[in-house]
């Protein structure tokens, strides 16, 4: 990596934090009045707590890149599945500047990934369940998907021990922060359950807006600056895009965002008569999740159709979660980060050049679905033993905010009572 | 019955996975359709994770 390519990518990293920002925006936007500071607070003490839990254990297990690790032979076939890196960051100033900087890209992807279910456990949720959710994830989780396609693990290694194409492809983090992160989504909505009145007793689901399309619009145009900059960085680090390579990068992230916001633009039109801005947020999110997976690999119009197909599908598959699975996302987290990100990673598959593509892409999907969802639920459970996830039932009447901190977001309000939403 | 549902998924993975080891480079159809059928015992577990999810809802319905 020469000099040139190190300070962009650094750069680069110095603003993704801005899609976290975004995120939680939109997290604390799509929830109620009554729990907005509680919701902002429980954002940024997630991104602290997934930061401490992966330098203490995390990038340990994680590994660096190109490092060793804990490896076992099957089929005359080498499985590295799990990293052996430096025990609380040790001797980190003396690495490879693209070891350090690859660190810095899993900091910011854990924190991020850590931030996807609290959005789903919103108006319900703990703050001390949110942190040890966190940490949980930032420890145990996300270190070993991280290890499997960043840094040398056998999903990076599919094309080298099994010819299929370049191995498991996520150059931003489609599967390894956001399929992750919405799948644990679901983990936190199964075991925390709905909000009270949510699905009341022989009746249909009662609609909960947002309380702020405000924070929720402009979370999304913060979060387009950070996803610009994961998206790009990620494609110097993960995938060795060349310069040349990185402006094409930039506009396919730009194209999968506008193309899923045009399409869930009109498909709530037609579907409510006018467009639903909750919903428009979903899926400009979508595409931008979808993003991360191909911007570096597909052309400018094949991200479009990317992000067009994104957007035909969340807005009818939120709906469907909720209405027919009784499924309470008040983000919509599974749907925009989980099969946002498993369309992404399939489309890369599809659009790669390289044989054997698609392939690698549906094995790194049945590894994330298929250990990702039951370890967390397992791991959530077994948490919630400890830490009860959710707020008893006079803490979530009277608001998060009062409850948990003692003062609301917005004092000067009236607060309503949940009969108000029927 | 969503643990049950749970347990099936990794039980996807692992066909995946057997697909990877059973069938050589060269035979690329049987391989995508070993991975397909994994990711489809891994939907199927989903599918009876969220039913287990839809039941008990039904009973605790606020």
């Amino acid at each position: 990596m020469t000099e040139a390519t190190f300070a962009l990518a650094l750069v680069l990293l110095l603003l993704a934090p801005l899609a976290i920002a975004g995120v939680a925006l939109i997290n604390t936007g799509l929830g109620r009045s009554r729990s907005a500071a509680q919701a902002l607070l429980g954002n940024l003490a997630i991104v602290a707590v997934a930061a401490i839990a992966f330098a203490i254990v995390g990038a340990t297990l994680a590994g660096p890149m190109g490092g060793a690790g804990h490896v076992f032979h099957l089929a005359g076939r080498p499985w590295n599945w799990l990293g052996t890196g430096p025990f609380l960051l040790n001797g980190l100033s003396s690495a490879p500047a693209q070891a350090q900087l690859g660190l810095l890209f899993e900091f910011l992807a854990v924190a991020m990934a850590a931030l996807i279910p609290w959005g789903s456990g919103t108006d319900r949720l703990r703050l001390t369940a949110g942190c040890a959710m966190a940490a949980v994830l930032a420890a145990f989780v996300f270190p070993l998907v991280a290890h499997w396609v960043w840094a040398g693990g056998w999903l990076s290694q599919l094309g080298v021990d099994f010819s299929l194409g370049s191995g498991f492809l996520d150059p931003a983090g489609a599967g390894t922060i956001h399929v992750l992160g919405g799948l644990s989504a679901l983990a936190v909505v199964w075991v925390a359950g709905p909000r009270r009145g949510k699905f009341p007793q022989g009746g249909i689901a009662t609609a909960m807006p947002g309380h702020n399309a405000v924070y929720i619009l402009f979370g999304c145009l913060l979060a387009l600056a950070g996803w610009l900059a994961f998206n790009v960085a990620g494609a110097i680090l993960w995938v060795q895009a060349p310069l040349s390579a990185l402006p094409v990068a930039a506009i396919n992230t730009l194209l999968s965002a506008s193309g899923a916001l045009a399409a869930t633009f009109a498909v709530t039109r037609v579907r409510f008569g006018k467009p639903d801005a909750s919903l428009c947020a979903n899926g400009w999110l979508a595409g931008l999740v979808t993003s991360s997976a191909c911007a570096p690999i597909v052309t400018p119009i094949e991200a479009l159709i990317v992000g067009i197909v994104a957007g035909i599908v969340t807005p009818l598959l939120v709906e469907v979660l909720e209405l027919a699975v009784s499924i309470d996302d008040p983000s919509g987290a599974i749907t925009v980060h989980a099969a946002g990100g498993v369309w992404g990673l399939i489309a890369a598959g599809i659009f790669a050049p390289q044989a054997g593509q698609l392939i690698a892409q549906l094995v790194g999907i049945a590894a994330l679905l298929g250990l990702v969802l039951p370890l967390a639920y397992l791991l959530f459970w077994l948490v919630d033993r400890v830490v009860p996830f959710r707020v008893d039932s006079d803490g979530e009447r009277i608001g998060m905010d009062l409850h948990e901190l003692g003062g609301g977001a917005y004092p000067e309000f009236v607060i309503h009572r949940d009969d108000s939403y029927r | 019955m969503k643990f049950a549902g749970l347990l099936v998924m990794p039980a996807g993975f692992f066909l995946s996975i057997a697909a990877l080891v059973l069938f050589p480079a060269p035979n690329a159809a049987a391989r995508g359709a070993f991975v397909l059928c994994g990711l489809a015992v891994e939907a199927l577990g989903l599918v009876v994770a969220v039913r287990g999810h839809m039941e008990a809802q039904g009973k605790s319905r606020l």
